[in-house]
């Protein structure tokens, strides 16, 4: 059991099960983590869960990122807000978290320190424990440097039903804070447009935020983080699930001017950029001033806005009255957004 | 944002927008209603959707969208062809991000590169040449691409490839010239467009001058544009009061960018290594005489179509495909056979649904789904 770990680079025993994996986890992850249950399945209380609420939420997430790091987030921190924030958009407390890992052989455990770090940080943060695990190593090229994958598990108080089918005409549309951020500090890590800004990720657990507004008002109809896709494709989610439309005013969203300059470049849309501690929430009119404030009290929604309304008409589509003056329509993407050739 | 909102300012595109609702009446009788402004260019459609500009003008003024995005109007056949290059095993295959979705007759690009094949997308064709470098044991091939905007940088790469002796970098030329086709769109029976708004980018390497026979043969107005909304704005007030006056003219909205001459240095690079081909066919429009060009026998060593066999199959758009007319604004985009139904962002038929600048795109993802007009405020 005392074997140490000597080793700089993972390597394909590190996940044979023998003494070279038991090192691993146990100096790694189970140091790292804190809270890591050492049989082979964590058991949680049933009691403490059913004190909170009456239904529990269950999420799962996979987590690949290149690089791994960019500025103000990385790999390990992401996995970790992107499932705590899947679980508080269902209105759920994150309670426990699973991680699974798969690791190229050669990656340097250094890099895996770094991440795990990174993982019990952002986890501190959102007041929830990563109780469970598992690794996987495997030949070098048959993944990319490291995956990570983290289910999630939080209970939902008594009384709040969130879903993106709740929409009603009238609803006001709440953007929980600056738009793009994580889409355009991932561009420029990439490196590959020899463009410098000076962008840092938004990555940040938004259970905190949730929690607030949910108490300023029980009844948000629905809520939603704007990862992949962006605010955009959230809100065409919403408009079609619901069946109403939505119509959103430029001039409200915010967006940082570096960012918004980044976009000008580049021929992108902030609306479409992967946000990673954004949420979008509909909430019913009369208390869309009550949870704007609560949202602005919390440091996860110091920039919340309300960005436009619910509409009955054109039904499960998503308007923009441009700033210039114009409007058009927000539509889902098919893919990527593809840099424009001209 | 200096120089940006600058160009966007709501007040001032009012106050536009306001007179160009009082010039439309003016315009005589003799040209139909609603008067049709073609913008050329891509670029002025992406901007007309994405502020909502077509929104904004009167009932009697409308814009119709030209052949100016280079990807779309790009024949399956040459698509094929980047396939077959790209399929080979010594290939890097690079190209512009928004050709890589473009459908060939068997597969895109894109599908080719899940099938195995190398293809990477780049940011400039120097990107390009830095691999070819960096990689001296394969092929790499740029996909070289669009008008006179893009055919300087293509053409210093080669100059520079040649400086450099780089061996293993090579261009598949697909570059096309806009005045033979703006031409041929004019001689077009079934055209009915009362003037122009001209290609801003091509038109700050190329100047002002080769447009005159518009106006001079033609008889219609061109106001060369620029890319910010209330540049597209001015523009079409422009080339209205042009037609109120009963003037046609080769107009310079986009001064600040646009030299009458153009730019000596990047047509001298494009002269020193591209010459024109005989005729080169285009999607939806057909062939069209001196309209391409390819790459001069000095340059012979970097030409792709010269150092691998390409198939250079001929291949019929599809039969239910309307891009011709959408082209030549015979028809708007959702008034195609296709449209929304066969032919859809995710599974493009016709390429002018695939290019983020395509008309059909444009109109399918920023408000001409079903027509042109959202509901009002």
């Amino acid at each position: 059991m005392s074997a140490r770990l000597r080793d700089t680079h993972i390597n394909l025993s590190h996940g044979a099960g023998g003494r070279s994996m038991r090192a691993l986890i146990a100096e790694v992850f189970v140091d790292t983590f804190g809270h890591v249950q050492p049989d082979d399945s964590a058991i949680l209380p049933l009691g403490e869960l059913a004190a909170r609420g009456d239904r529990l939420a269950f999420t799962t997430d996979s987590f690949v990122m290149d690089p791994l790091f960019v500025p103000g987030a990385d790999v390990g921190g992401l996995a970790v807000a992107g499932t705590v924030n899947d679980l508080a958009m269902a209105g759920a407390r994150p309670l426990f978290l699973s991680c699974g890992m798969v690791l190229e052989e050669g990656l340097p455990i250094a890099t895996l320190r770094r991440v795990a770090a990174s993982m019990r940080a952002m986890a501190d943060r959102a007041g929830v424990a990563v109780v469970t695990g598992d690794t996987k190593v495997v030949e070098r090229g048959a993944a990319d440097k490291l995956f990570v994958n983290t289910a999630g598990i939080g209970v939902v108080p008594d009384g709040i039903h969130l879903s993106a089918g709740n929409a009603r005409p009238g609803d006001a549309v709440i953007v929980s804070g600056t738009l793009g951020e994580h889409g355009v500090a991932v561009l420029i890590a990439r490196n590959q447009l020899a463009l410098e800004a000076d962008v840092g990720s938004d990555c940040q657990p938004l259970a905190e935020l949730v929690s607030a507004m949910l108490q300023a008002c029980p009844a948000i109809r629905c809520l939603r983080d704007a990862t992949r896709g962006g605010v955009a494709t959230v809100l065409n989610e919403f408009a079609s699930a619901s069946g109403v439309g939505i119509r959103i005013r430029e001039r409200d969203l915010p967006i940082k001017e570096t960012v918004r300059g980044v976009c000008e470049i580049l021929g992108l849309d902030p609306l479409y950029l992967a946000n990673e501690g954004k949420l979008v929430a509909i909430v019913p009119p009369a208390d869309a001033d009550r949870v704007l404030a609560a949202m602005r009290a919390e440091p996860a929604g110091g920039d919340a806005a309300i960005i436009g309304e619910v509409t009955r008409e054109p039904a499960s589509m998503v308007t923009m009255q441009t700033s210039f003056g114009g409007q058009r329509i927000v539509d889902m993407l098919a893919g990527d957004q593809l840099p424009r050739i001209c | 944002m200096k120089y940006i909102d600058e160009f966007r300012d709501p007040a001032k595109a009012r106050a536009l927008t306001e007179e160009i609702r009082r010039l439309a009446p003016r315009i005589p009788a003799s040209h139909r209603r609603p008067l049709q402004i073609m913008e050329v260019c891509g670029g002025h459609t992406h901007t007309i959707f994405r502020y909502g500009i077509h929104d904004m003008l009167p009932d009697e003024v409308e814009y119709v969208h030209g052949p100016g995005c280079p990807v779309c109007v790009l024949p399956m056949g040459r698509v094929d062809d980047c396939v077959a290059l790209a399929e080979r095993p010594e290939v890097i295959f690079t190209t512009f991000g928004d050709a890589i979705r473009v459908p060939g007759s068997r597969k895109s690009l894109l599908k080719a590169k899940a099938q195995g094949a190398d293809v990477r997308m780049v940011y400039s064709p120097l990107d390009a040449l830095a691999l070819a470098r960096k990689h001296p044991d394969r092929e790499v091939i740029f996909f070289g691409l669009g008008f006179e905007t893009t055919m300087p940088s293509t053409a210093m790469t080669l100059i520079q490839a040649r400086a450099q002796g780089i061996r293993n970098f090579s261009l598949f030329c697909n570059h096309i010239t806009i005045i033979p086709t703006i031409k041929a769109m004019l001689d077009s029976p079934d055209l009915r467009l009362d003037g122009f708004l001209g290609p801003g980018h091509v038109s700050m390497v190329i100047g002002t001058r080769p447009y005159g026979f518009i106006a001079r043969n033609y008889g219609k107005p061109i106001t060369i544009a620029g890319f910010e909304p209330l540049d597209v704005l001015q523009s079409t007030y422009l080339v209205l009061k042009q037609l109120a006056d009963g003037r046609c003219e080769v107009e310079n909205q986009y001064g600040r960018v646009v030299p009458p001459d153009g730019n000596q240095r990047a047509l001298a690079a494009i002269a020193e290594v591209f010459e024109l081909r005989e005729f080169f066919e285009w999607r939806g429009l057909g062939s069209i005489d001196h309209s391409g060009v390819r790459i001069r026998a000095a340059y012979a060593d970097f030409d792709a179509e010269r150092k691998f066999p390409v198939p250079s199959v001929s291949i019929a758009d599809p039969r239910s495909c309307q891009c011709g007319e959408v082209l030549k604004g015979v028809i708007k985009p959702h008034q195609c056979k296709v449209f929304g139904t066969a032919c859809t962002p995710e599974t493009p038929l016709g390429s002018l649904m695939v290019s983020s600048e395509g008309a059909c795109a444009a109109y399918y993802s920023y408000g001409g789904r079903t027509a042109p007009k959202l509901v009002p405020e």
